[in-house]
C-alpha cells in the first residue's frame, strides 16, 4: 500500500508550479501513447476541411495547407516529437553516466582522453554538431536518435563526471577500496547510487533540449521526413499560412512550447527540492 | 598584471588550441564516415567506376585516413579549404561571401542584448523574491524553453502581419537609408535578442545572488552600506567572472539560434549556407562552417576565461 501511494505522495511534495509542469508533461506523454485512437480524423484525411481554415467547432486548431485537421495531425505528431526525444534522452543520459563512471574508476589515461574528447564536443554548439551528423548520415528515424544522443551525451558526461570524481575521493569509497573491493563494485555500489537523483534531473533537461533540437531540425526540413511528421515538420509545412495568421502554424509550435515549459517547471521544482550540485567531497 | 596572471592566460590559450585540434579531428573523422564516398557524391550515381576511381585518386581518397586528416589540416592552416561538391567553387570564396552578414547580425544582437540583460539581471537580483522578480524569471524561463521559431513566428504575426511596422522577409538588397536599414534588421535582431536577453538575465541574476548570499556581503549590509552600493561596489566586482562566463555561454547560443533565424527570415548568412550545404551534402562547406562556428565559440569561452583570470582579486598586485 505504501508503495502504491508513493507516486501520489511525491506529486504532493512538489511546489504548485512543479505540479502543473508534471501534469502537463504526463498528459502529453499519455496523448503520445493513445493519440492515434483519440484523433477525430485520420492522419491523411486530405480535404476534410478548407485550406488553412480557422478555429471552428469541427476543427479546434484549424486545418492545414491540405485541409487536414490540425488536432489529429498534432496527436499523431506527438509520438515522434515525444517518443524520439524520450528514447534519445534516455540513451544520452545512460551513455554519459556510464562513461563518467568508467572514467572515474579506470585510471588516469582513460580519464584524460575521455575528458579531452568531451571538452572538444562541448565546444561544438549542439545544433551545428547535429547538422554535421545529418549531413553525413541523413535523417532516418534511427539516425535522428543517434544524432541527438551524440550531440547531448557530452553534457550528461560533464555533470556525471563532476559528481563521480568528487564522490570517489570520499572516505566511504576509500574505505571500500582498502577493503579490497573491485573497481566494478565501487562504481556500481558506491558511486552510482549517489549520482542517481541528480542524473534523473539532468535527464529531464536533456529531454527538453532534445525536443527542441529535433523540432528545430524538422523545422529546417532536415529532421523527421514525410510521410512521418513531428511537430517541427508541422510548423514547417504550414509556414506559408503564417502571413494569413493561420492557427496551423501556431498550434504545433505551441504544443512544443507547452511540453518544454511544463517539463522545465517540473525540473525547476525538483532542483529546488535537491539542488543539482555535486556532492561536497574532501577535495 | 603580474607574471603569474600572464602564465595562467598563456596556459589557457594553449588548452584552447589543443581543444581546437581535437575538434578538427572530430569534425574530420565524422565527415569522412560518409556512406559511399565523396567521389561518388560529386559524380552522381551514373558515373562509371573508372571515373570514380580517377577522381578518388585526384581527391586523395585512396590515401589512409590519418594521411588525409593531416593533409586536410595542413590545407586549412594554409587557407586552402577545398572545393565545394555542389558548385565547384573554392569553399573559402563561398564562405567569405556569406560571413559578413552573419557577423553583422551577431554584432547588432550582442550590442543590443548585453546591456539590456545586465540591467534586467541586476534589477531582478536587487528585488529578489518580489513579484517583479518572480514574474521576470517565469517569463525568461518561458522564452528560453520554447523553440526559436515560435518566438520568430509570433514576432512576424504581431509586427509584420498585424501592425505592418516592418516587412516580414527582406534583406535582398542593401538598405538605402537608416530607417529602412533598421526595419530590415528589426525582426531577426528582435527574435535573437529575446532569447539571448532571457538567458543572460537569468545567469546574471543567479551569479549576483550567489555573491549576495555570502557572509562578506551581509557584513557590508550590517555595516550600514546602502543595498545598491553594496551590490554595485562589493558584489558586482566579484561576480564579473561568472557573469562573463554567462555572457559567453549565451552568446554561443547565438550560433545555434542564428541557424533557425536565418532560415526563417531568409537571411543570406553563414548559417543558412550551412543548412543548404547539409541538405546538398556538400561536405567541404559543412566542414569549414562547423570549424568556423566552433572556433568562434572557443574564442568566446577563452575571452571569458581571460576576463575571469584578469578580474580575480586573488591574483592582483
Amino acid at each position: 500500500m505504501n508503495l502504491l501511494t508513493l507516486p501520489w505522495r511525491f506529486f504532493l511534495s512538489l511546489t504548485a508550479s512543479g505540479k502543473t509542469g508534471l501534469s502537463i508533461t504526463l498528459i502529453w506523454i499519455a496523448l503520445a501513447v493513445f493519440g492515434a485512437s483519440l484523433a477525430p480524423y485520420k492522419l491523411e484525411d486530405i480535404g476534410v476541411g478548407p485550406m488553412f481554415g480557422g478555429v471552428s467547432k469541427d476543427f479546434w486548431f484549424g486545418t492545414d495547407y491540405l485541409g487536414r485537421d490540425m488536432v489529429s495531425r498534432i496527436l499523431y505528431g506527438a509520438r515522434y516529437s515525444i517518443g524520439l526525444a524520450l528514447g534519445a534522452a534516455l540513451l544520452a543520459s545512460l551513455v554519459g553516466t556510464l562513461l563518467a563512471l568508467l572514467a572515474a574508476v579506470a585510471g588516469r589515461w582513460l580519464e584524460e582522453i575521455l575528458g579531452r574528447i568531451n571538452d572538444a564536443m562541448l565546444v561544438l554548439p549542439g545544433k551545428i554538431l547535429a547538422l554535421m551528423i545529418v549531413a553525413v548520415f541523413g535523417s532516418s528515424l534511427p539516425m535522428l536518435i543517434v544524432t541527438a544522443v551524440f550531440t547531448y551525451w557530452p553534457g550528461a558526461f560533464r555533470i556525471a563526471w563532476a559528481m563521480a570524481s568528487s564522490l570517489r575521493s570520499m572516505d566511504y569509497v576509500r574505505a571500500s577500496r582498502l577493503r579490497g573491493e573491485s573497481r566494478f563494485y565501487i562504481a556500481v555500489h558506491d558511486i552510482l547510487p549517489n549520482m542517481l537523483h541528480p542524473m534523473l534531473t539532468d535527464f529531464g533537461l536533456r529531454f527538453v533540449y532534445i525536443v527542441l533540437l529535433l523540432s528545430g531540425l524538422s523545422f529546417l526540413g532536415l529532421g523527421v521526413q514525410p510521410p512521418y511528421a513531428d511537430w517541427g515538420t508541422l510548423v514547417r509545412e504550414n509556414l506559408q499560412g503564417l502571413f494569413d495568421g493561420s492557427p496551423a502554424v501556431l498550434a504545433p509550435a505551441l504544443a512544443i512550447a507547452s511540453l518544454t515549459i511544463g517539463a522545465n517547471l517540473f525540473i525547476d521544482s525538483l532542483q529546488a527540492m535537491r539542488p543539482l550540485t555535486p556532492a561536497k567531497g574532501v577535495a | 598584471m603580474n607574471r603569474y596572471v600572464l602564465f595562467l592566460i598563456a596556459r589557457r590559450c594553449g588548452a584552447g588550441l589543443l581543444t581546437l585540434l581535437i575538434v578538427s579531428a572530430v569534425v574530420f573523422f565524422v565527415t569522412s564516415q560518409l556512406p559511399g564516398d565523396a567521389a561518388q557524391m560529386v559524380l552522381g550515381q551514373s558515373a562509371t567506376p573508372e571515373t570514380v576511381a580517377a577522381l578518388r585518386q585526384q581527391l586523395g581518397l585512396d590515401q589512409p585516413l590519418m594521411t588525409r586528416y593531416l593533409h586536410w589540416l595542413g590545407g586549412m592552416l594554409h587557407g586552402d579549404f577545398g572545393t565545394s561538391f555542389a558548385s565547384h567553387l573554392p569553399v573559402s570564396q563561398l564562405v567569405a561571401a556569406r560571413m559578413p552578414a552573419t557577423f553583422e547580425l551577431a554584432a547588432i544582437a550582442t550590442l543590443v542584448s548585453v546591456p539590456l540583460a545586465l540591467a534586467i539581471g541586476l534589477a531582478a537580483a536587487i528585488k529578489r523574491g518580489s513579484l517583479f522578480d518572480r514574474g521576470l524569471m517565469l517569463g525568461t524561463m518561458a522564452v528560453v524553453a520554447v523553440p526559436e521559431f515560435l518566438v520568430a513566428t509570433i514576432a512576424v504575426i504581431v509586427f509584420a502581419v498585424k501592425l505592418h511596422w516592418v516587412p516580414a522577409m527582406s534583406l535582398g538588397t542593401p538598405a538605402p537609408d537608416v530607417v529602412s536599414y533598421l526595419k530590415t534588421y528589426a525582426l531577426p535582431v528582435l527574435t535573437l535578442c529575446c532569447v539571448l536577453v532571457a538567458q543572460m538575465a537569468r545567469m546574471t541574476r543567479s551569479a549576483l545572488i550567489n555573491q549576495m548570499e555570502s557572509p562578506y556581503l551581509e557584513m557590508t549590509l550590517l555595516k550600514g552600506v546602502s543595498p545598491l552600493r553594496a551590490i554595485l561596489r562589493h558584489a558586482l566586482p566579484n561576480a564579473v567572472g561568472p557573469i562573463a562566463n554567462a555572457i559567453s555561454l549565451s552568446l554561443s547560443y547565438l550560433f545555434g539560434g542564428v541557424i533557425i533565424i536565418e532560415s526563417i527570415f531568409s537571411y543570406p548568412g553563414l548559417a543558412s549556407q550551412l543548412v543548404d550545404a547539409v541538405s546538398n551534402r556538400d561536405l567541404p562547406v559543412v566542414q569549414l562552417c562547423v570549424m568556423l562556428f566552433a572556433g568562434c565559440y572557443l574564442l568566446l569561452l577563452l575571452l571569458a576565461d581571460i576576463l575571469t583570470i584578469a578580474f580575480n582579486p586573488k591574483w592582483r598586485g
